[in-house]
């Protein structure tokens, strides 16, 4: 686990770090951070936490305990990812972990937002090049250097083209992807779409 | 790309602004949050020095991390004390609406905004919770969110969100006895996969859908995330309109008759085009039971756990992983699988229909005794109507526990857990490992009826064979 946790901020256009491989489809992220870790009212200690349940069932040898894992940022997943409960508190652990960004098949929908939203950009690769990279990173650690732009992941003896929504892709460039504020400019938008509602004129006072 | 379905309407209309990256911004109609993803969120909003925007849109309750044994407060749980606490400061300083223990109006919260009648057709309704797919049964346009956005809607009453494909899954005929929505969810997604939804709005519609009740739509649109699909919906028909009648904050008078021509007005229609239909017959449904761990792994009940032979290579990874948590055989029979706990209540099937269902199979029977039985009513609502009606004497005298309202050992973030690696037999939504509270404890979702039934016998069992007596 990184000691010194930093939230990104702005733009996010290149991310360069050691590979983590984690082997599996549709885990869930009931996995990721067990339900009791969410009794807390904020996420700072989260990292700790992370695949708790999954770590203690193999006594340190799963992939966020090996030793060669330490200091990893780029994680390797299958299909799925992040099925099942809404909790921010998944990609939160992560990111407190200290993954940075996440290659996968597919991620869960509700996971996939989360991660935009927190500044994880996510991106996908067919079955087979993510099964050849896990394997490739079992014998050997792999680096990779990740530039947004370009979709490119760059390895000491390979290239690859990554896939990104474009949307998010645009959104970490320009350093949009914290929504908050590129909402709020349309205030005025706002307060003119509540005219177009027949329901907030029925009459059932809130 | 989908054209004219409830779902286009109702993003179309509900659509502030096309933002800079593609996606779309969304207004939403209504926000519900609860103790376990919302304090971040209102420490975002003190952070960045902001406000709630529109408060009377929001409405709170607690349903997580309530204990439902005692529920007089403070709570044994430090935590959980914490957490409830926070969120009513929060409501407090925000002015926002918040149902608490005792207030008549507590419980899950997708039990208590529908019969509250908070929840109506054409809404956006969004919450920290990927159970809000619920309301879509509603013909709103519901779907759960992360902290994050929570915060979003809190500031600016709008998300970020890409559009989604439509598919809709046509279910022809009608459920046979002793068949229920549950098990017709659980088999929707045991044939569509538990990703088949991603990316897509679920529009569940034919004959089978028209005939279930509201309670029952709730169960099949709340579990549309378990397919994959982060949003589930039913088109609006008399059977919603008379359920919302009458609620607490359903329209009343004229406003009542404006917001009927509108809701009529919002269906689906017949030159609707859709990115993909899907058609089943729900007469071929069985009783349905989880085997292993994920909800699409799940079989009729007089059926054997498939073989890996039998499985896509794509399914056969997970299968393997089920097998060997779930101590099973490839083969073997899931009828007899002794169980040790029997819960019924959760989001899913925790509504009064669903402990009405239970408690005529239990009635004049006992539970087994090998098994600890409980139920927990999905709200204080729920729980007061099953006291009128007796439902709690049958439970009780069955030798079911009789509980307080809230989610319990749907995800176990209070003290009903599982111990060990023993098996429940859950009307729950998720058979997650370790989702039940112990890392090697075991789920088997079924409907309420099927729990009774295998309460009473202490192992999986066809609950026609009860009916049928």
């Amino acid at each position: 686990m990184n000691s010194e946790f930093l939230s990104p901020i702005g733009k996010i256009t290149q991310i360069n770090g050691k590979c983590i491989s984690l082997v599996g489809n549709d885990i869930d992220t009931d996995r990721i951070i067990p339900a009791r870790f969410l009794k807390c009212v904020s996420f700072d200690s989260l990292g700790k936490s992370v695949f708790e349940d999954d770590r203690e069932t193999l006594k340190g040898r799963h992939p966020f305990d090996l030793e060669k894992n330490k200091n990893a940022s780029i994680l390797i997943v299958n299909s799925n990812f992040g099925c099942g409960s809404s909790r921010e508190h998944a990609p939160q652990a992560l990111m407190r972990w200290g993954i940075k960004a996440i290659i996968g098949e597919s991620f869960a929908e509700i996971f996939y937002s989360n991660c935009i939203a927190i500044g994880i950009p996510c991106f996908t690769l067919p079955t087979k090049s993510i099964q050849d990279i896990q394997k490739y990173n079992d014998k050997k650690s792999l680096f990779l250097e990740i530039d947004l732009k370009k979709s490119l992941a760059k390895a000491e003896d390979l290239n690859f083209q990554l896939d990104i929504k474009e949307s998010s892709k645009k959104m970490f460039l320009s350093g949009e992807w914290d929504a908050t504020s590129t909402l709020l400019e349309n205030e005025n938008l706002i307060e003119k779409k509540i005219n177009d509602l027949p329901y907030l004129k029925f009459g059932a006072d809130l | 790309m989908s054209q004219d379905t409830l779902f286009d309407k109702v993003w179309d209309l509900h659509k502030v602004s096309s933002l800079p990256g593609g996606s779309d911004q969304i207004f939403i109609g209504l926000h519900l949050i609860h103790e376990v993803t919302s304090p971040q969120a209102f420490g975002a909003l003190k952070d960045k020095n902001l406000k709630v925007k529109f408060p009377n849109r929001t409405v709170a309750t607690v349903d997580h991390i309530v204990p439902t044994d005692n529920q007089s407060g403070p709570f044994k749980d430090n935590l959980a004390e914490n957490m409830i606490e926070a969120l009513e400061k929060n409501c407090q300083k925000h002015k926002i609406r918040f149902f608490n223990i005792g207030s008549g109006n507590q419980g899950i919260v997708h039990v208590v905004a529908p019969e509250l009648g908070l929840t109506q057709p054409g809404m956006t309704i969004a919450c920290g919770d990927s159970h809000t797919s619920t309301h879509g049964a509603f013909g709103s346009i519901a779907f759960g969110i992360g902290t994050s956005q929570v915060r979003d809607v809190l500031a600016t009453q709008t998300i970020a969100m890409n559009k989604l494909k439509v598919r809709q899954i046509w279910c022809e005929n009608q459920l046979s006895n002793g068949v229920y929505a549950k098990d017709l969810v659980l088999h929707i997604i045991s044939k569509l996969g538990v990703k088949a939804g991603v990316g897509f709005a679920y529009e569940f519609a034919g004959p089978a859908i028209d005939a279930l009740s509201m309670e029952e739509r709730m169960t099949i649109c709340n579990m549309s995330i378990e397919g994959g699909a982060r949003c589930g919906y039913i088109n609006p028909d008399e059977k919603t309109f008379a359920y919302i009648k009458n609620r607490l904050y359903s329209p009343k008078n004229e406003h009542w008759d404006r917001a009927l021509l509108w809701w009529k007005s919002l269906k689906s229609d017949g030159n609707s085009i859709y990115d993909d239909v899907i058609k089943l017959d729900a007469s071929r449904v069985e009783p349905t039971v989880t085997w292993g761990i994920t909800p699409g792994q799940s079989i009729g009940v007089n059926q054997k756990i498939p073989l890996l032979a039998d499985l896509s290579p794509n399914d056969q990874y997970i299968a393997e992983e089920a097998y060997q948590y779930m101590d099973f055989k490839p083969g073997q029979s899931i009828k007899d699988t002794p169980v040790d706990v029997c819960f019924i209540g959760s989001c899913t099937n925790g509504r009064i229909s669903d402990l009405r269902v239970a408690a005529k199979v239990l009635k004049n029977k006992k539970v087994s005794y090998k098994v600890k039985a409980f139920v927990v009513p999905g709200s204080e609502k729920v729980a007061c109507e099953a006291k009128k009606e007796g439902l709690d004497k049958i439970f009780k005298e069955s030798g079911f526990q009789w509980r307080e309202p809230g989610c319990s050992m749907c995800l176990a973030m209070n003290s009903d857990k599982l111990e060990g690696n023993q098996v429940s037999a859950s009307s729950s939504n998720r058979n997650f490992k370790g989702r039940q509270g112990s890392p090697s404890g075991r789920t088997l979702l079924m409907s309420p009826a099927m729990v009774a039934a295998a309460a009473i016998n202490g192992k999986v069992s066809d609950v026609r064979e009860f009916l049928n007596k």
